[in-house]
């Protein structure tokens, strides 16, 4: 399979210390690629390189073989590389409907037109009621983000990086803070993305990584540890001494 | 070319002692207190109240001014800007602009909108030569007494027990807090302390920015300059940013008299677009 | 999926910017002044060009969240601007200056746009004020072709269109400020309620998201700011055609405060703040001026304090508040109206 994202010797330091030291990954179309590793090992740090909310102080980012190093962050999503983030982004005084609408009319390159009214594209409003309809928000999307619960927003949060149709899709913890018996259907939607959508999953929850993951990057104190397929890493006396100390201490 | 240097620095001195105590709330608070320059006229007044009409000494007058404005600024600190702490940079804005509209108004009510002036000692008047550059007595005295203010400050800053208190509190407010400081208490006594400092500076100052009731307004722009170039992450930095703004508007308006306001609000813009923390601040660590 | 849904959810999202018999009745009472108060058309002459202006910052603090301190920036180029285009005849007929003197300004809109892209609130609050201390300085420092301190004096404006001779009593002046402001109102509502303005919506509440969705905040701020910056300017020049004049303290940092003053008091993000702040600010100045002529000021202070300190949100909820019931009674008593998409006059 062909390399679709690929950082090289990526660094970024904060001040004096080094948040990520020389990450050098590549990740496959296709993939169901995950990021895991200890609190405060730089995966964020990693997503927000590639995505353009930070720039690195050393290293080369490449989507689909071209240099995006220096292209800010909304051109990375136009060329096909979205995201979700750990914590809720979201635009809590618009409703799920005209957050999901934003999206696709950005997409479709009529996010600046000013002379149209809202709503008078069919195909967005179409494409807007089957997404809304995938990630249950039907019933709450002429509500106010702000006041929808949490497990909503969640989906929001998700459904608003699908409505992007990236090619290739960084999930932060698309699972966080959700209670356990909601779970199933953010990883469900997760699960039913097309085949050729290549995925990077960052995740705490080794249930969920094992679950999905095809091939796994380990990343302890902003390096690259260890990077392999599941079997491998969960087999690697490293990675078990990583995860059994961070338990021990915590 | 020197006395327009000394004379320059004298400015920049006064602009120091008038804008410090704000540098230290927006520091301190992120607050925005455009009313700052309304504290630096009530000291004005206040001593051209007691010196021309009361007969006080002018030095008395001066520290009368410091005292009385250091109340009224904790006064209103507690009773109104405590309010407003919580609230948006607009909020801020809203309010300080607000009081500034009622002082200047009041100070008119009150006073008359005609420029004043203090009366000054006959010794403190008058300009002195030496090695061929003309001193200013007066301006020597704000040199002096300024001067005298900043290495205290500094001193208190660097050495004493309140003064590491305060810059835990400027530098992470929540830190601080979790160390068991006041940050409150350790603010308000600084905004009373900034306040005292900006009425002592605009009474030592009548003299020579002159004194009506839209000084705040006019001054306005200048604190806000000494802040923004000079960041608000110590005192060094307002200082600096101080001097060079006093030397640049002096020589300015002597030399290239056309553009001289152009060259500080331009120096401000530049500051503000390169290094938005300030120019002379710290690189920020986060 | 159901395309019933689909038509439901078109339908929905076309009401958005359904016109509400509220905005029907607001711009009846504004024609009814006309025709009912012809005596007081000098202050409703001001109260025009005023909501304009606000307008012109609300587009830019209550859509994209940009704080601005020095709006009279713009709106004091245009004021001199079509005063000189006027008093050396370059450009005679009023309408045409207009529109100039509002390219001009958004010119410098956009000039100074990338000024405001950067740092915190406190950093634009800064940066819009220098600009406008920078204009006004310059203004001041070529009296040759300013007046200087003295203002522009000695400008005379031709009729409109060579039919409409301002006339003393801001007759007709009240009537072409009126019809500038309703033209633009409907282009900005217009802008509102289209994708563009949408995406403001979502700049202005987290633009890091906004990025991450695709939109180039920094292209939308640009424009929305040079897009306001023309609105603020054509204000300026309503001004000085019909003072036929034009002074220093267009630029001062009085009027950038007024303007936020005029627009708290409407409320910000829904268009009529401004111009319902324009009315409630000059009747306000009005008769506080008649009170105590010098210290109206004070007053002024004083209810800037007092908003702030009892709460923008809790005012703007009572606002909120009469706003829904509005709705309701609207819904109620117009059913009929509602399938109408397309308002009237909105000419597209």
């Amino acid at each position: 399979m062909p390399v679709v994202l690929e950082t090289v010797a990526l660094e970024k330091h904060f001040g004096g210390i080094a948040a990520v030291a020389g990450v050098s990954l590549s990740i496959e179309k296709g993939a169901r690629h995950a990021l895991i590793g200890p609190n405060g090992a730089g995966k964020t740090t990693v997503i927000n390189l590639l995505t353009g909310v930070l720039r690195p102080t050393a290293g080369r980012i490449l989507l689909e073989g071209e240099d995006i190093t220096s292209l800010d962050a909304y051109k990375r999503v136009q060329r096909g590389l979205a995201r979700t983030f750990q914590i809720n982004q979201l635009f809590l005084d618009l409703t799920p409907l005209e957050t999901v609408g934003l999206a696709i009319s950005e997409r479709l390159g009529s996010g600046a037109q000013w002379w149209r009214l809202v709503g008078s594209n069919p195909h967005v409003v179409e494409e807007i009621v089957e997404i809304l309809g995938r990630f249950h928000l039907t019933d709450v999307m002429h509500e106010r983000t702000g006041n929808l619960p949490y497990g909503k927003q969640r989906l929001l949060e998700i459904a608003l990086a699908i409505a992007c149709r990236p090619r290739v899709l960084l999930l932060d913890e698309p699972a966080a803070g959700v209670p356990e018996d909601e779970r199933h259907e953010i990883l469900a939607t997760v699960a039913a993305l097309p085949a050729d959508v290549t995925v990077l999953l960052i995740e705490h929850d080794m249930d969920i990584v094992f679950s999905f993951a095809d091939r796994i990057s380990v990343l302890v104190n902003g390096a690259l540890f260890v990077d392999g397929p599941p079997a491998e890493v969960a087999r690697d006396p490293r990675v078990k001494a990583v995860y059994l100390g961070e338990s021990l201490d915590a | 070319m020197l006395t327009i240097l000394f004379d320059g620095i004298a400015y920049g001195m006064l602009l120091f002692v008038l804008a410090c105590g704000l540098s230290v709330t927006l520091g301190l608070m992120n607050f925005v207190n455009l009313a700052h320059g309304a504290f630096a006229m009530a000291g004005g007044y206040i001593t051209l109240v007691l010196v021309n009409r009361a007969g006080l000494p002018f030095f008395a007058g001066l520290a009368v001014a410091f005292v009385v404005t250091a109340f009224i600024g904790a006064l209103f600190e507690r009773t109104l800007y405590v309010h407003v702490y919580g609230k948006s940079p607009l909020d801020q804005v809203l309010f300080t602009i607000g009081l500034v509209f009622m002082a200047v108004a009041a100070v008119d009510y009150v006073m008359g909108s005609q420029q004043v002036f203090i009366q000054i000692p006959s010794a403190l008047q008058g300009r002195f030569e030496i090695f061929g550059v003309g001193v200013g007595r007066y301006r020597l005295l704000i040199i002096a007494v300024c001067g005298i203010l900043t290495l205290a400050l500094q001193l208190i800053l660097s050495s004493s027990r309140f003064g590491s208190r305060l810059r835990a509190s400027v530098d992470d407010a929540r830190v601080a807090r979790g160390l068991g400081i006041n940050v409150n208490a350790v603010f308000s006594l600084t905004f009373a302390v900034g306040s005292g400092l900006a009425g002592l500076g605009g009474a030592l100052g009548a003299e020579i920015l002159g004194l009506d009731p839209t000084f705040p307004l006019k001054y306005m722009v200048y604190f806000l300059i000494v802040v923004t170039v000079g960041g608000t992450s110590s005192i060094t930095g307002p200082f600096a940013a101080s001097l060079l703004i006093g030397i640049a508007d002096v020589a300015g308006k002597y030399y290239v008299p056309k553009f001289g306001a152009f060259v500080i609000y331009t120096i401000m813009i530049i500051v503000l677009i390169l290094r938005p923390q300030g120019l002379f601040a710290r690189a920020a660590g986060k | 999926m159901p395309p019933a849904l689909v038509g439901k959810v078109a339908h929905r999202l076309a009401t958005r910017a359904r016109w509400r018999l509220l905005e029907y009745a607001f711009w009846l009472a504004a024609l009814a002044s006309f025709f009912l108060l012809p005596n007081r058309h000098l202050i409703l002459t001001e109260i025009a060009w005023l909501a304009l202006f606000a307008l012109s910052l609300d587009l830019i603090l209550g859509y994209a969240g940009i704080i601005s301190l020095g709006h009279a920036a713009f709106f004091g180029l245009g004021s001199y601007l079509a005063a000189l285009l006027a008093k050396h005849g370059i450009v005679n007929e009023p309408v045409l200056a207009l529109v100039l003197s509002g390219l001009c300004a958004a010119v410098l809109g956009f000039a100074t746009s990338f000024l405001v892209l950067r740092g915190s609130d406190l950093t634009r609050l800064m940066v819009t004020l220098g600009v406008a201390l920078i204009m006004r300085e310059i203004a001041n420092q070529i009296p040759d072709i300013t007046g200087g301190a003295d203002g522009l004096q000695g400008v005379v404006i031709a009729p409109i269109l060579g039919l409409f001779q301002f006339d003393i009593f801001g007759h007709v002046a009240y009537a072409y400020c009126l019809i500038v402001l309703f033209i633009l109102f409907l282009l900005a509502r217009r802008v509102v309620y289209s994708p563009f303005g949408l995406s403001l919506r979502a700049v202005k509440g987290n633009p890091l998201r906004a990025a991450s969705i695709g939109i180039s905040v920094n292209a939308r701020l640009v424009t929305i700011y040079t897009f306001a910056a023309f609105y603020a300017g054509i204000a300026g020049a309503l001004l000085a055609q019909t003072t036929a004049f034009a002074s220093l303290d267009v630029f001062s940092f009085e009027r950038s405060a007024d303007l936020l003053l005029v627009l708290i008091i409407g409320g910000t993000g829904y268009l009529y703040g401004g111009l319902i702040g324009a009315v409630i600010f000059k009747l306000m100045q009005d008769w506080i001026a008649n009170l105590t002529p010098q210290y109206w000021q004070f007053w002024i202070g004083l209810v800037l304090v007092l908003i702030v300190l009892i709460g923008r949100d809790r005012i703007a909820l009572r606002t909120g508040g009469v706003r829904l019931l509005a709705e309701r009674i609207t819904r109620r008593f117009a059913p009929a109206a509602a399938p109408v998409a397309v308002p009237p006059g909105e000419g597209s």
